[in-house]
């Protein structure tokens, strides 16, 4: 088979609708990954021992099972206990759960890495939990967590796909559904990759920025 | 009531497929990390260059895109592979290509006194490598090689997607036939589970006895 031009400029606006739901997935589930993220990290700080337990090995138990597995559990055995989600929405708790197990290890990273003598520092003025943590810990914290945290988001743009096999519309299946019709495969597979490629690369370019910008995190 | 005894087996055999699958798909991951990773270290350009690209492009498009290709738009251009052989090859040039940047930075992390005493008792450049850089390297990338093998195993769960009998495939089987959902998709998250779990105890455990006899000689 032969690589036709005119079938990729027919098919192009189809698979610019799935780029912009793979997008919206991907921010949507940033923007619950950082916030899930943030819980747990919390929670695993915090001095009730079962509470911190709890949280550890559930964040433990869901970065160990495969997303796909997960979504799938979303979509077809909630509707069972009476929670019926839309498959976007579905898509998205899946995605934001599953890297909030990973950016809780970011916050952690970060909040550790803020030198003890600023804790120190902190108590010797007086300062209480809430002004140490708004004042002192998060402003030194937060920035060189934030190439850390864009590492694990364009990974999760990279698993968006997956979303696909519970019924999202977005690139993937867009180009599956289009590869379906015409029978023809290789334009738009290769398409979908092309746009993964440049959009990733794109990425790691802003990527490279912010790590000059705010530092490398050791961990 | 259902015969779960029966499914329970299907599950069984599903939980062959997907360790097979991690256990092959592992092996080439080992092997491209090391030629590639190698790679960007070596002294002509061509082979850096050659080794740069395959990291960049294998980590820049996502697996499932790369399970498609190799699946579906191979078979154009003459070559068709099984679903195994497509899952093998797509996972493992996925994970090696993430590995192959875990070879370089644990054999960058070699101090330069090391390099020095290989000149020092006049050792090739192989011979360097082979005795004296890669089993302190081999060390620090140990735990690393531990979380890309995870993550290999959560990725095996796309290939049910082009029709490979894995775990997640089983578990959508036993859900069309017995239209219970939350029995086999809990069992199959269960057995991902205590699979990672395995992996993370055996590549510790790898770790503790190559840590012998190198005490003292790691910073």
């Amino acid at each position: 088979m032969e690589w036709d031009w005119n079938f990729v400029w027919e098919i192009m606006p189809t698979l610019i609708q799935g780029v912009k739901i793979t997008i919206l997935a991907t921010l949507l589930g940033s923007v619950l990954a950082a916030i899930v993220g943030l819980g747990i990290a919390l929670a695993r700080r915090s001095p009730n021992r079962a509470l911190s337990r709890t949280v550890g090995f559930l964040a433990e138990f869901i970065r160990g099972t495969p997303l796909l597995v997960q979504l799938y559990f979303i979509f077809y055995v909630l509707p069972d206990i009476g929670i019926l989600l839309p498959p976007l929405v579905a898509g998205v708790i899946g995605l934001g759960l599953h890297y909030g197990t990973y950016t809780a290890e970011v916050y952690r990273a970060g909040i550790e890495n803020v030198p003890r003598g600023q804790w120190e520092a902190a108590k010797a003025c007086n300062l209480n939990a809430r002004q140490t943590w708004t004042h002192i810990i998060i402003p030194q914290a937060i920035p060189p967590m934030i190439p850390a945290l864009a590492n694990y988001f364009i990974a999760m743009f990279k698993e968006t796909p997956l979303l696909s096999a519970i019924t999202v519309l977005e690139l993937m299946n867009q180009a599956k559904s289009v590869a379906n019709t015409y029978y023809r495969y290789i334009e738009p597979i290769t398409l979908v990759g092309a746009f993964f490629l440049a959009i990733s690369l794109c990425s790691v370019v802003l990527l490279r920025r912010l790590e000059r910008r705010y530092g490398k995190i050791e961990r | 009531m259902t015969q779960w005894s029966g499914y329970f087996g299907l599950i069984l055999q599903g939980a062959l497929v997907t360790i097979e699958l991690t256990l092959m798909g592992s092996v080439l991951a080992l092997f491209m990390a090391f030629l590639a990773g190698m790679g960007r270290l070596s002294r002509f350009f061509v082979l850096r260059a050659l080794a740069t690209v395959y990291i960049e492009f294998f980590r820049g498009t996502s697996i499932f895109v790369q399970l498609f290709f190799a699946y579906f738009v191979l078979p154009f251009a003459g070559i068709s592979l099984t679903p195994l052989q497509a899952g093998v090859l797509a996972l493992g040039l996925n994970v090696g290509a993430y590995a192959a940047e875990v070879v370089r930075g644990a054999i960058q992390s070699i101090g330069r006194e090391q390099y020095e005493a290989c000149t020092a008792l006049n050792l090739g450049r192989l011979q360097g490598m082979r005795h004296v850089i890669l089993p302190q390297a081999l060390l620090v990338m140990l735990p690393t090689f531990g979380n890309n093998a995870i993550e290999l195993l959560k990725a095996t769960a796309v290939v049910s997607l082009i029709s490979l009998t894995d775990l997640t495939f089983q578990a959508q089987v036993v859900r069309a036939q017995t239209g219970n959902t939350m029995v086999p998709f809990t069992t199959i998250l269960i057995i991902y589970f205590i699979l990672a779990l395995l992996i993370s105890w055996g590549v510790r455990s790898l770790e503790r006895r190559m840590a012998r006899g190198l005490d003292g000689v790691r910073v």
